[in-house]
């Protein structure tokens, strides 16, 4: 009983071991489809209008609602002890330092990756990467390569979007609506967001994130079983993996970045 | 990359002036430990068109994939225009696709690409020609296949059979070698049949090609073809023109060609004693 579930255990570690080592080969490959988008500018220019323009919607309607929450939130606390002036460093530092890389990562997931991973899993389900291949078309060159750049180059742009939006929005509840003085907000945000220790890394953490989804995106659409069936799993997995990836590295860089 | 005064190890004794274009030499190739193919000896020669018949699920098209090294075998060769395909770099294994053609079953045409687009993908991939030349490539190709007027359609708006010329278009579009057709009729209505029937022996006789199809439609194929292969159970069971075929002694061969619904290929799958299971039933 307890050498089967040893075995078990020891063929599911060797099993994901065995995956994540493929995954490694397989974004190897990719990269080296980087420099062909220099000479087909137009593959990138194309999978960066599906990947970030069109995940913009709900990322901004996303980061609004965001900064207008925690702008009533953190107002509501502050104003206990008189301390309501300080709510503008305090929403920008929680914004470019954790929650607009980390939420911005989880929702272009969601649009963005399972996106990348049905469309690459359905490419594969309906014989057109196959056919690439015959056409002596490397498919990790001219499909992943593309998506893997779009999707890297996004994300950082997406999160800071993201974080301009909410810091508008919690001005737009703060100091439109509930009184706080306008200058204390802004000028206090200047002098105690930091360029390089704030925003910065917080650039840092999204080109990670950014690496990391579009990564386990495009590996599950190109390793997933052809079936309707396989590609809805995988699509599924691309979120979930997604998520404990960003969820972990955050925990990671944030301990390596602003751990003393 | 070899000189013309040395060897290519990867050339095997077939020369390149050989009659057999491909070559499968003692082909074994198993997928998770089930045999898919149990030993096979295929020629198929150069000009004309060979078809590979069997029941279903008898590693048809698995042998159209190891022969363009979609996959590769467990052990035995495949040798293309004299080339051990298993044994040569990525770079050379390009080059050779790209005088193969491949008409996939589904047409496996790109679904954001028009027709003239998806015609057009080879050419643009690997050629230098300037648009206008793509242009007129394209529109010759079309109007081999009958679909020219049909160029600024997208696939979604195609039936089954517009599908596959098109894709049969797309496969000649690099003046290839030879041209692999995954069960080209499958699903399709008898005009349709006819037309494709027809595209594949003409395109065959006038561009100089080498056509091996992979079908179990046994009257169609036998029309067209100057080779037939019935392989069953991992192994060829009989080879021959189509006449041979017919009057061939195997009862394997003669199930096959005559549409038997029991013989060596049983009409039962695998089961227990039908009264035993009966009577567990009943108690």
């Amino acid at each position: 009983m307890i050498a089967d579930r040893l075995q078990a255990l020891g063929s599911l570690v060797i099993d994901s071991l065995r995956r994540f080592g493929q995954a490694t080969l397989f974004l190897m490959r990719a990269l080296g489809g980087f420099t062909d988008m220099l000479r087909k500018p137009h593959l990138l220019v194309d999978q960066l209008y599906s990947v970030g323009v069109l995940s913009l919607a709900i990322i901004l309607m996303s980061g609004l609602s965001v900064g207008m929450v925690l702008g009533l939130q953190m107002y509501n606390t502050l104003v206990d002890f008189g301390t309501e002036d300080s709510l503008g460093p305090a929403v920008a530092l929680s914004l470019v330092r954790e929650l607009g890389p980390v939420l911005t990562a989880l929702l272009f997931a969601g649009r963005a990756g399972s996106a990348l991973t049905a469309e690459i899993g359905l490419m594969k389900a309906t014989e057109q990467l196959a056919v690439l291949e015959m056409m002596a078309v490397d498919p990790l060159r001219r499909v992943i390569a593309p998506r893997l750049l779009a999707g890297i180059l996004s994300m950082p742009l997406l999160a800071a979007m993201f974080s301009a939006i909410a810091i508008l929005g919690s001005y737009l509840v703060a100091v439109q609506m509930l009184g706080v003085d306008e200058g204390a907000f802004w000028s206090q945000m200047q002098a105690k967001v930091d360029l390089y220790e704030d925003v910065y890394n917080g650039i840092i953490k999204s080109v990670v994130f950014g690496i990391v989804v579009t990564w386990i995106a495009v590996f599950e659409g190109y390793d997933a079983t052809p079936t309707t069936e396989g590609v809805s799993r995988a699509t599924t997995r691309t979120v979930v993996y997604s998520a404990f990836a960003v969820l972990l590295l955050d925990f990671m860089l944030t301990a390596l970045m602003f751990g003393d | 990359m070899w000189h013309e005064d040395e060897r290519n190890p990867n050339v095997t004794t077939a020369s390149n002036n050989s009659d057999s274009l491909v070559s499968l030499r003692n082909v074994h190739f198993s997928i998770a430990s089930r045999r898919i193919i149990d030993g096979m000896d295929i020629e198929i020669p150069r000009g004309g068109v060979t078809t590979i018949m069997g029941p279903s699920g008898t590693g048809k098209t698995t042998l159209l994939r190891l022969i363009g090294r979609q996959w590769v075998p467990d052990s035995g060769q495949v040798i293309v225009d004299g080339v051990d395909i298993n044994r040569i770099g990525r770079d050379e294994l390009y080059a050779l696709r790209k005088r193969m053609g491949m008409m996939f079953q589904t047409g496996a045409l790109f679904t954001h690409m028009s027709v003239f687009d998806n015609v057009a993908f080879p050419l643009r991939e690997h050629t230098h020609l300037p648009e206008r030349l793509i242009r007129h490539q394209v529109l010759m190709k079309l109007q081999a296949v009958g679909l020219r007027g049909a160029r600024d359609l997208m696939p979604s708006e195609l039936s089954g059979g517009m599908a596959r010329r098109v894709a049969l278009a797309r496969a000649i579009a690099l003046d290839p070698m030879m041209v692999m057709y995954d069960e080209p009729f499958t699903g399709q209505d008898p005009i349709t049949v006819g037309v494709i029937m027809q595209l594949i022996r003409m395109l065959n006789d006038s561009l100089g090609l080498t056509s091996i199809i992979v079908s179990h439609d046994v009257a169609e194929v036998s029309a067209i073809s100057d080779k037939l292969y019935l392989v069953a159970g991992g192994k060829v069971i009989d080879a021959g023109t189509p006449a041979h075929m017919q009057h061939s002694d195997s009862e394997w061969v003669q199930q096959f060609m005559n549409a038997r619904p029991d013989g060596p290929v049983p009409f039962h799958y695998p089961a227990r004693d039908y009264a035993e299971d009966l009577l567990e039933v009943a108690t």
